[in-house]
């Protein structure tokens, strides 16, 4: 974690609270895990009191539970039923207004009387700093951009944390995304509660997170503290849930679109779009029309929208992709091929969610397992032939 | 040769508004039924500003309060300055489209996409080949050739319509073939008695077209099934399959590479296209629900 001339410190729990403090006086909203519904979510925060601690979370297809913890651990989870996703990028967004009462039509744009408030995320996972970025790619680095997405993402402040007991979905190792932070973060910190007192290992990414560091008490990090950072690091990094094979991984789905896995996975797939809502990376949306009851006010919003729906392909005459086996084989080729193309990386993070939150315990690492093994004991008669 | 660049020259396509998710303001000057189910829009811009596209190009265009949709521009690339779209009434917000009485106002997005290119195809043959409410996207590009006539060697149309009474822009087709040295072969897929001109698809024209397959460019604008038929028999005559290009269609909500559903594969078909080349392409047709 630790980069020559970075100069990591030690930080107690009432360090953390000086942390909240500090961005909550810069006035900052301050995102940060807690419990709620039944799940460790991103939720505004004011007080180290509201973080999970002594919560753990155990996850596996279709299932999350909440474990109580036997330390006082705050961040030893794994990963909450959503990542950032919805702060930065909404569900709901709305785009403009138009008053249609007068003789020519006026309208108000969204950004233009609502300016976006800072937002700070502390103990943003690994897994979900990485989607951030490709965020970053797909909605703010191209011709045209998500101006809204633009506005809060240029004044979001992250400090991250090292994933400590990755649940039994995760697979970020897989994809090179964690569970330790690499970079994209203002500060990083790596949560020590197995042995001697309740400390963090806090490393500034930035020069913002520098000059945050200083207003927070805390003593250079000692050898023992770095060498600890390190070592939770690198067993979290042991203890993957999953494994997701990324060998030849865009070939395999091209060339692979016929294949009888789609037919399985669909013959399970509701279509609910569960998937889609808590990946963190997905960023399919649709535009909805509205007018008041006079008519005389119209509305556009940009809502999120699922590749599993029906409506989503449809032009006039009917759905491109009617079969869930196409809807599927689009979300997957989609997220681990095509967006190689487009974006220059994977769609997916190896955060678990998919895997977590399917009512259908679908696997997206066990159906490229499968895809991969039928591709496989295709291909071997052809071989074995002279 | 400066002159003929100057003389080919599409004007360049206006960038889309500051932000390209708000829509500027266009009047209905005048709107035509042009078949029993589409008709064309003339709309003014309300800034004054007119709207500059390159043939091929498409705006998304909303009835207020109702929805938006995706629409070529049907009009002459160095017309009026007013903006044409032709529309099918298929679906709720076409409907709202078509019935918007003149003086009403409409939300114009874009222009977006890429263009047909007709300006490289000038040197040789060109082949249109369209199907049904297909010609309004080609419309603006066979407008450019019939401007710049001198500059194509033979140059062909092979339009394909469902019934008689669906034949699109038939005083424009009239004027082509007899003004203006364009040879316009019309076919339908079903005719009543008293029709005299042909019935069958419209690939079925190709072999009697009479192009040099290796100096031409097709563009190629219809349903997806009878562009792709089309595009491999222009192919087994040897038309370069760069030089055969199709104007793709799905559904689009943004028209700028960010809401997802115009994916063909790796393709934003908003951005990408919706004008690409059959080399680019055929892979991606050929298979079923892509």
């Amino acid at each position: 974690m630790t980069k020559p001339g970075n100069v990591a410190r030690t930080v107690m729990l009432d360090g953390l609270q000086e942390l909240i403090d500090a961005l909550l006086g810069r006035g900052y909203t301050v995102f940060g895990p807690t419990v709620v519904d039944g799940v460790i979510d991103y939720r505004p925060i004011t007080s180290v009191t509201q973080l999970p601690q002594g919560w753990g979370d155990v996850q596996d297809n279709a299932s999350y539970r909440l474990r109580r913890r036997d330390d006082d651990a705050v961040f030893a989870f794994a990963c909450g039923a959503q990542s950032a996703k919805p702060v930065l990028f909404p569900a709901d967004e709305l785009l403009w207004r138009a008053r249609l009462g007068g003789a020519e039509p006026e309208i108000e744009r969204a950004v233009d009387d609502k300016p976006a408030p800072p937002y700070a995320f502390l103990g943003l996972r690994s897994c979900d700093l990485a989607a951030i970025g490709i965020h970053d790619r797909v909605l703010s680095s191209r011709q045209f951009g998500d101006t809204h997405y633009a506005l809060r993402r240029e004044d979001t402040l992250i400090v991250a944390v090292t994933c400590t007991d990755p649940a039994g979905t995760c697979f970020c190792v897989s994809m090179d995304t964690g569970p330790v932070p690499r970079s994209g973060f203002d500060l990083a910190v790596t949560e020590l509660y197995a042995d001697g007192p309740h400390r963090f290992v806090v490393e500034a990414g930035t020069p913002r997170g520098e000059e945050l560091l200083d207003q927070v008490a805390s003593t250079a990090a000692s050898d023992e503290d770095l060498v600890a950072a390190e070592r939770v690091g690198a067993e979290a990094a042991a203890r993957m849930g999953r494994v997701l094979d990324g060998t030849n991984l865009k070939d395999l789905l091209y060339d692979n679109t016929e294949s009888p896995v789609w037919d399985d996975v669909a013959s399970r797939c509701l279509r609910c779009t569960n998937c889609t809502l808590v990946c963190p990376t997905c960023f399919c949306t649709s535009i909805t029309d509205a007018s008041d009851l006079t008519g005389t006010t119209a509305e556009r919003h940009r809502v999120w929208d699922s590749c599993f729906s029906e409506e989503y392909s449809y032009i006039h005459g009917g759905a491109v992709r009617e079969s869930g086996r196409s809807r599927y084989r689009q979300w997957m080729t989609h997220k681990l091929a095509a967006w190689h193309d487009q974006f220059g990386s994977s769609g997916c993070v190896g955060c678990g969610r998919c895997i977590t939150w399917c009512p259908a315990a679908i696997d997206i690492t066990a159906e490229v397992a499968e895809l991969r093994r039928l591709a496989e004991q295709r291909q071997r008669p052809q071989e074995a032939r002279p | 040769m400066t002159e003929l660049l100057e003389a080919t020259a599409q004007p360049t396509p206006d960038p889309p508004t500051p932000d390209p998710m708000v829509p500027r303001v266009f009047r209905v000057e005048r709107t035509r039924q042009d078949t029993r189910d589409t008709y064309t829009l003339e709309l003014s811009p309300l800034d004054g500003e007119p709207l500059r596209f390159a043939p091929g190009q498409f705006t998304m265009l909303q009835a207020w309060g109702i929805g938006e949709v995706p629409i070529s521009i049907s009009g002459d690339p160095h017309g009026s300055g007013l903006l044409e779209h032709t529309i099918r009434n298929v679906g709720n917000v076409t409907r709202a489209l078509v019935h918007t009485s003149r003086g009403a106002t409409v939300g114009v997005r874009g222009p977006f996409g890429t263009g047909w290119e007709v300006e490289r195809g000038a040197g040789g043959d060109v082949v249109f080949i369209v199907g049904g409410i297909g010609l309004a996207p080609l419309r603006p590009a066979i407008l450019h050739v019939v401007r710049h006539r001198d500059q194509y060697g033979r140059v062909v149309l092979l339009y394909g319509a469902r019934t008689p009474d669906d034949i699109l822009f038939a005083p424009d087709l009239e004027h082509w073939q007899d003004d203006c040295g364009i040879d316009v072969a019309v076919t339908v897929d079903n005719a009543p008695h008293s029709w005299r001109g042909r019935v069958g698809f419209v690939t079925s024209l190709i072999p009697r077209a009479g192009f040099d397959p290796l100096r031409t460019t097709a563009y190629v604008c219809g349903p997806e099934v009878m562009m792709r038929s089309s595009a491999l028999a222009l192919r087994d005559r040897g038309v370069a399959a760069d030089r055969i290009r199709l104007s793709m269609e799905r559904s689009m909500k943004c028209g700028i590479g960010l809401c997802g559903h115009c994916q063909l594969r790796e393709l934003f078909l908003c951005v990408d296209g919706p004008v690409l080349g059959f080399d680019r392409l055929e892979p991606l047709m050929s298979r079923w629900e892509l």
